[in-house]
């Protein structure tokens, strides 16, 4: 940048202005210079990336060589990854992978075909329902996780079995046994994240020009057409948005989980997932360095999955 | 230059909200006012938290010239474990006194301990207490926690539903006899003659700790699958597979379905540690009167008729800067006789100071004698010396959560065979 050169009124003519010094300090023409701006600019998000992130990553790898125990720290090697391969942490990875997979099942088809109705003019109080989907979102997992707990009950007054009950059939254990207690679990993930979901793909619907279902119209396209080969296709960004960050949520998954069988004690491990492995190993029993390692097989894990969903979607083919 | 004092304002303003938000979600302890020595105590029991803070008030009235001012902090369970263990572990933030559950104290004992050791305290009263209630805070002949309670396991009989089926509780003198009373109960009455837990310990620990067995031995090493205890878990299953016993309601003794189910005289017993007292006074409040308390039935004549079970240290962290005012504070609270006769009366506890349970104050009128009547001491000191030392090393809390979460569940829920699932979890643990 250019210093400006300042001409003093008091000079008498005749003599050459003198230039001045620039009034600037040498502090304020670095912070202004439009060299080190930019820099400026980023260093927030460089302090906090690697104060919050870069940091806590390598602390983790490298104690998921160590064994960490009160006052001594040893490196172990692979210790820790080899203790990684037994029943429990297979069962966890079991467990994640296959709530994943059932939320994925649920939560892109449901709330597109629900978006899709919600957006037709035609839908009878679409304001009050899109609010009442979205309610769930804003309610805290501990207080739903509680309440889906007493409605799974297994007294004959809890929600589900009084419906068992209004059939005629005997109350049930819903949460002692592996196959009701995931139930129990996705109709949580529905009942919280459906709104969610069908938020972003409504966002996604206002972006579909009505032209195309105009000229659809005149081709003679029918409903189901239009929605199969207009609707489907211009949403194909959202439902890869909202796949990703299924993926991401569904390994994450723990307080669900935790709150539903009131800790982190499921009867046989039902509902334990890798983060609840995590949390076991390296809170509850106190081995940050194993707790460590499986924090990092659950980064590699998400990792790759996302990596390769994100290829099979296409996303780092070159735009056309 | 206006516009950079109206930004310089604005931020002012916000860094204040700011702090102010913060300080509003930081919380607040319960502390005492007035000049002293400031010390920190962290809990996970509320009721604890009380009997501390009025501990404090004696103890200040008591020692005019070194008063303390003790801030204490209740946090959920599984969060004060671990916000101790962290600040153990990082070396900073670390209150003076915490308290560490039983089955937890595991990995606070592992490496180097970052307690102080309390024999100083400890050592001296140490004939007047019941020893295993330090013992098991314990690692190389230094003792790092005091227990509140003795723990002793009993069996809370329902009078009412023994009457209708015309069994003697008194009559019942080993476990053979409890599960033939059980058939007797079933026939009569329709009901199960006990409930067990299928998602905690205080069942099925005490009855193989009774036979001198554990799942650790005295050196530190695995016993879960010895012969004792497959015999007893086999035992455990059979009165299930009989309909003697029921898998308790919700899976334990401490769940609002459970609470339910007993309190509308769902089984005719159940036995529990002795600080179980408070869960009936509290959530069953229909039986008042229809309960007592009598020792567990033996394994033969002449054997041992409870266990201590449960339980927790207070300790003294490494980080205190007042170490020895907190250790001589802890003594005055949980090994004194006044502190013990406080434990009883406030938090209706067994204390180990044994001298308490003859004291005429356990037998004044509170909540627990209106309940259960005024002789539940006498069975206390029936068994006192009937009460096997536990063993807690660093594999308890992973021991624990086994037995909790896959072989209560696996054998009594789901009628695996006991030796195979405790050798195969055994296996895995070692």
């Amino acid at each position: 940048m250019a210093t400006p050169v300042h001409t003093n009124a008091n000079v008498p003519t005749g003599q050459p202005p003198k230039p001045q010094r620039p009034t600037r300090s040498r502090w304020s023409r670095f912070i202004h210079s439009s060299r080190t701006a930019p820099y400026v600019f980023v260093l927030p998000f460089l302090l906090s990336f690697a104060l919050f992130f870069a940091y806590p990553v390598i602390s983790t790898v490298i104690m998921s060589f160590q064994e960490v125990l009160p006052g001594i720290t040893t490196y172990v090697g692979l210790e820790n990854y080899k203790d990684l391969i037994n029943p429990t942490f297979g069962k966890a990875i079991l467990n994640s992978v296959l709530y994943t997979l059932l939320t994925l099942v649920v939560l892109i088809p449901l709330p597109l075909v629900l978006a899709v109705l919600l957006n037709s003019p035609k839908m009878p109080g679409r304001g009050l329902f899109r609010s009442v989907m979205f309610i769930p979102a804003l309610t805290s997992v501990v207080v739903a996780g509680t309440i889906f707990r007493l409605m799974f009950g297994e007294l004959d007054g809890s929600l589900m079995n009084s419906l068992l009950g209004a059939f005629g059939l005997e109350p049930y254990k819903w949460l002692m046994n592996a196959n009701t207690g995931f139930l129990a679990l996705i109709v949580l993930a529905l009942w919280r994240w459906l709104g969610v979901n069908m938020l972003y793909y409504m966002s996604g619907l206002q972006n579909i020009p009505p032209e195309l279902y105009e000229a659809a119209q005149i081709d003679g396209a029918s409903r189901f057409d239009s929605f199969w080969r207009i609707t489907i296709p211009m949403l194909k960004p959202v439902t890869i948005y909202v796949f990703t960050i299924s993926i991401y949520a569904g390994l994450s998954m723990f307080t669900e989980s935790y709150m539903l069988w009131n800790g982190n004690n499921s009867p046989n491990d039902i509902g334990l997932t890798i983060v609840g492995y995590l949390y076991r190993q390296g809170l509850e029993q106190n081995s940050m360095g194993f707790g460590a390692a499986v924090g990092i097989v659950l980064l590699v894990f998400t990792l790759l999955l996302n990596l390769v969903q994100l290829k099979f979607f296409g996303l780092f083919r070159k735009e056309d | 230059m206006l516009l950079r004092r109206k930004s310089m304002a604005l931020m002012l303003m916000a860094v204040v909200l700011l702090a102010g938000l913060l300080q509003g979600c930081s919380g607040k302890a319960d502390e005492q006012d007035g000049p002293g020595t400031e010390l920190v105590l962290w809990t996970f029991n509320e009721l604890h938290e009380k009997f501390f803070l009025q501990m404090a008030d004696q103890w200040n009235q008591l020692h005019p010239d070194e008063p303390i001012i003790l801030k204490a902090n209740t946090f959920p369970y599984d969060n004060h474990h671990s916000k101790l263990s962290i600040a153990l572990q990082s070396g900073v933030g670390a209150p003076d006194i915490a308290d560490i559950e039983v089955n937890k104290i595991g990995n606070f004992l592992k490496g180097i301990p970052q307690l102080v050791p309390l024999n100083p305290v400890i050592d001296p009263e140490l004939k007047n207490i019941v020893p295993s209630r330090v013992q098991i805070y314990g690692k190389d002949g230094k003792y790092y926690g005091i227990d509140f309670h003795v723990g002793a396991e009993v069996m809370y009989y329902n009078k009412e539903i023994l009457d209708q089926a015309g069994v003697n509780p008194d009559s019942i003198v080993t476990w053979a006899d409890y599960a033939a009373s059980g058939k007797q109960v079933l026939a009569k009455t329709g009901k199960p003659m006990a409930t067990v837990e299928t998602n905690d310990l205080w069942n099925y620990w005490p009855m193989i700790s009774q036979q001198k067995s554990d799942f650790l031995d005295d050196k530190g090493q695995l016993t879960l699958d010895n012969e004792t205890n497959i015999k007893t878990l086999e035992f455990l299953q059979q009165m299930v597979k009989d309909k003697i016993a029921i898998p308790a309601p919700g899976g334990g003794h401490h769940m609002e379905e459970y609470y339910g189910f007993m309190n509308k005289g769902g089984a005719a017993s159940v036995w529990m540690p002795m600080w179980y007292m408070g869960r009936f006074t509290d959530y069953m409040p229909d039986l008042k009167g229809k309960i007592i308390i009598r020792p567990l039935p033996a394994w033969e004549k002449g054997g041992s008729r409870s266990a201590g079970m449960g339980g927790t240290g207070t300790v003294v962290t490494n980080q205190s800067k007042h170490q020895d005012l907190a250790m001589r504070f802890l003594a005055f609270a949980k090994l004194s006789k006044q502190g013990n006769v406080e434990i009883w009366k406030q938090l209706g506890f067994d204390p180990i100071r044994s001298e308490v349970w003859t004291m005429p104050e356990v037998k004044a009128k509170n909540k627990f004698t209106d309940y259960f009547g005024t002789n539940i001491f006498d069975t206390l000191i029936e068994v006192k010396d009937e009460i096997n030392a536990v063993h807690i090393g660093p594999k308890t809390p992973d021991i624990a959560s086994a037995v909790r979460n896959k072989i209560l569940y696996r054998t009594l829920l789901n009628g695996e065979d006991p030796a195979t699932v405790l050798h195969e979890l055994a296996d895995e643990l070692r």
